[in-house]
């Protein structure tokens, strides 16, 4: 009988498949049986540059505090690769093999790892606004498990970083991707504070990388200047930004290093290295005992200047001395 | 009960409407339908902000299958009279949906914690989840053994039948497209309430796991005769659910995971060669783009 044999073959997957999602964990359970070892789940939503730096950071920190992968915390990463029910299997699992806790980098991951477990401690980082995201109450007391950083940009000296260096500027363009939650949050925040320093802010949707150029081309055309927000979409396609507003001689303000790595002329915001690191260091209080609900959700406070010569060079833009002398210079990104 | 499991249940079942919403396009009509990406957030995003303000989640949910029927009628509109071909017609129709998408939200995403939704009282979210897809799944094969069933079959099948019989292939193509649209902005409204977050981006990618569901369940179960086209459809999705939970487990370098996800859904494939017939697969494909230059 056919259907017998596949019948067979279908109990034998199934036992298979049941002995590899339990087998794992058995065996790790087995390792920590010796001497704490803290387990540690990473879910980030999509691998890019940002991100990375933040994840970076975190392990960074919690090795600086003696908190070593595969010595005394156990470290697993996984990325969703943009596909948020993946994210949710993510949460589910690290839930189901009791991780001590969990960092989840952007929006995304943060609800999704707080819908999974309203007890195990999670790390947000590259959140710009949790508590419209639903995960905690407020900034200052959390009222939940979840505790971290923001990633929230101080707009206010990106602008006049702006009317520093492009004192003739009047429209600002935003390019952002129109379902990115953080992006929306920034640029409410960049069109609440324009008027105060005479800006116009002219804004432009897009949806995914592919449409970015078709985008800029006929956003350029209206603009002074471009300022370019913590977007995933617009990070991601940092090179066809750089091309098309140098092509242009059309001046960008990043949100963040890593865009002016990439070709933006500068910036005066936040590295999220760093940010990664404010986070790991929350974590090891968190694994000390402390309890996330009473920790605060910050923001990085220091912001770095960041200029990139070559750009600058190109568009023919003269930096004044005293952003010259406290500036992080970079060259590359646009060709 | 082990979290991933059950995580794996709960969303294979609820992608599973989604996949019986896709079948009735795909496999019934023969209509490769593009507008899911659209419909299944927009069934998210009709859920989440009606029980923001404070509504009935099941209310809701039968909102969100309503707004899915309409944008189905829209994709079969587009195609029936307008003539347009079935994979522009669905892709208008989700591109279009992304921006409705956005206006119903008011944002890109909408946070569903405080507050109570389907899945908030004491019952299970399983046992909820199972009994709405089994009920659906129920419905949908007595639906299929009616009189105007068979006439959607039949448009799919053998569309001179149904006009010798006097009926119009075009009124059953918008109301098998409606169907199935309203089935996939169902699941969507129970995932966005499964996931505590309605999110515009949630649709990226909902066709490609409706039709990987349908053809891996079928290529599986094929040889089960006794087995009914939808159940294979319902297990399939939990199948794939169960790959990329799998390729999770693995613990491979997260970069992988899609290539890992696909590597397993292949090799489960290949050890059902018999059943899976690659032939079939290209001229199901072929077949329904062949059918795209003759619409109605």
């Amino acid at each position: 009988m056919v259907g017998k044999k596949r019948l067979s073959f279908l109990v034998s997957v199934l036992v298979i498949f049941t002995f590899l999602l339990t087998g794992c964990s058995s065996a790790q359970a087995k390792a920590s049986s010796k001497r704490k070892v803290y387990k540690i789940g990473i879910s980030q939503i999509v691998e890019h540059s940002a991100l990375d730096a933040a994840r970076k950071g975190f392990i960074d920190a919690l090795a600086s505090k003696g908190f070593k992968d595969k010595d005394n915390i156990e470290i697993e990463f996984q990325n969703a690769q943009g596909d948020m029910p993946t994210a949710q299997t993510i949460a589910q699992n690290f839930v189901s093999q009791r991780k001590d806790l969990i960092l989840a980098i952007a929006t995304q991951s943060a609800q999704a790892a707080y819908n999974a477990t309203k007890d195990i401690p999670i790390l947000i980082t590259a959140v710009t606004d949790p508590v419209s995201a639903g995960v905690i109450k407020s900034l200052d007391q959390p009222g939940t498990n979840v505790t971290g950083t923001s990633d929230a940009a101080p707009i206010d000296k990106q602008m006049e970083l702006l009317k520093k260096l492009a004192p003739n500027a009047k429209k600002i363009g935003i390019i952002y991707n129109t379902s990115e939650a953080n992006s929306e949050v920034q640029v409410d925040a960049a069109k609440r504070i324009a008027p105060e320093f005479g800006l116009e802010i002219v804004t432009a949707g897009v949806t995914t990388t592919n449409d970015v150029a078709q985008t800029l081309d006929s956003l350029l055309q209206k603009v002074d200047a471009l300022y370019l927000p913590t977007d995933n979409t617009v990070v991601s396609s940092m090179p066809i930004v750089a091309a098309k507003t140098l092509a242009k001689k059309i001046p960008v303000i990043g949100a963040e290093g890593c865009q002016v790595d990439a070709g933006a002329l500068a910036t005066e915001g936040i590295d999220y290295y760093k940010l990664g690191f404010q986070t790991g260091l929350v974590a090891v209080d968190v694994l000390n005992g402390k309890n996330p609900k009473d920790i605060p959700v910050t923001t990085l406070k220091d912001t770095e200047l960041e200029i990139n010569t070559d750009t600058a060079q190109k568009l023919g833009i003269e930096i004044p001395q005293d952003l010259m002398a406290r500036a992080k210079l970079v060259k590359g990104g646009g060709k | 009960m082990n979290e991933l499991l059950l995580g794996i249940f709960e969303q294979g079942l609820i992608y599973g409407i989604m996949a019986l919403g896709v079948y009735i396009t795909y496999k019934i009509l023969d209509f490769p339908d593009l507008s899911v990406d659209g419909t299944f957030p927009l069934g998210a995003a009709i859920a989440a902000s009606l029980i923001v303000k404070g509504e009935n989640p099941y209310l809701a949910c039968l909102a969100a299958l309503t707004g899915g029927l309409c944008a189905g009628a829209v994709t079969g509109f587009l195609h029936v009279n307008l003539r347009i071909t079935s994979l522009l017609a669905g892709i208008l129709t989700s591109i279009g949906l992304y921006s409705v998408n956005l206006r119903i939200m008011g944002k890109s995403n909408v946070p569903l914690f405080t507050g109570g939704n389907m899945f908030s009282g004491s019952l299970a979210p399983i046992i909820t989840i199972a009994v709405i897809t089994m009920a659906v799944k129920i419905l949908l094969d007595l639906f299929l053994k009616t009189r105007f069933g068979f006439l959607l079959i039949a448009t799919g099948d053998n569309p001179q039948l149904v006009t010798s019989l006097g009926k119009s292939c075009g009124v059953m193509k918008i109301a098998g497209l409606a169907l199935s649209n309203g089935l996939v902005a169902l699941s969507g409204a129970m995932m966005a309430q499964y996931q505590r977050f309605s999110d515009v981006g949630m649709g990226t990618g909902t066709v490609v796991i409706g039709l990987a569901s349908i053809i891996l369940g079928e290529s599986i179960f094929k040889r089960i005769s006794v087995m009914r086209p939808t159940t294979m459809a319902l297990i399939g999705a939990i199948l794939y659910k169960a790959s990329i939970a799998l390729a999770l487990k693995l613990g491979l370098p997260a970069n992988d995971l899609k290539l890992i996800t696909s590597v397993i859904v292949i090799a489960a494939l290949a050890f059902n060669q018999k059943a899976f017939s690659l032939k079939k697969l290209i001229t199901v494909g072929g077949g329904s783009t062949a059918s795209d230059s003759q619409p109605a």
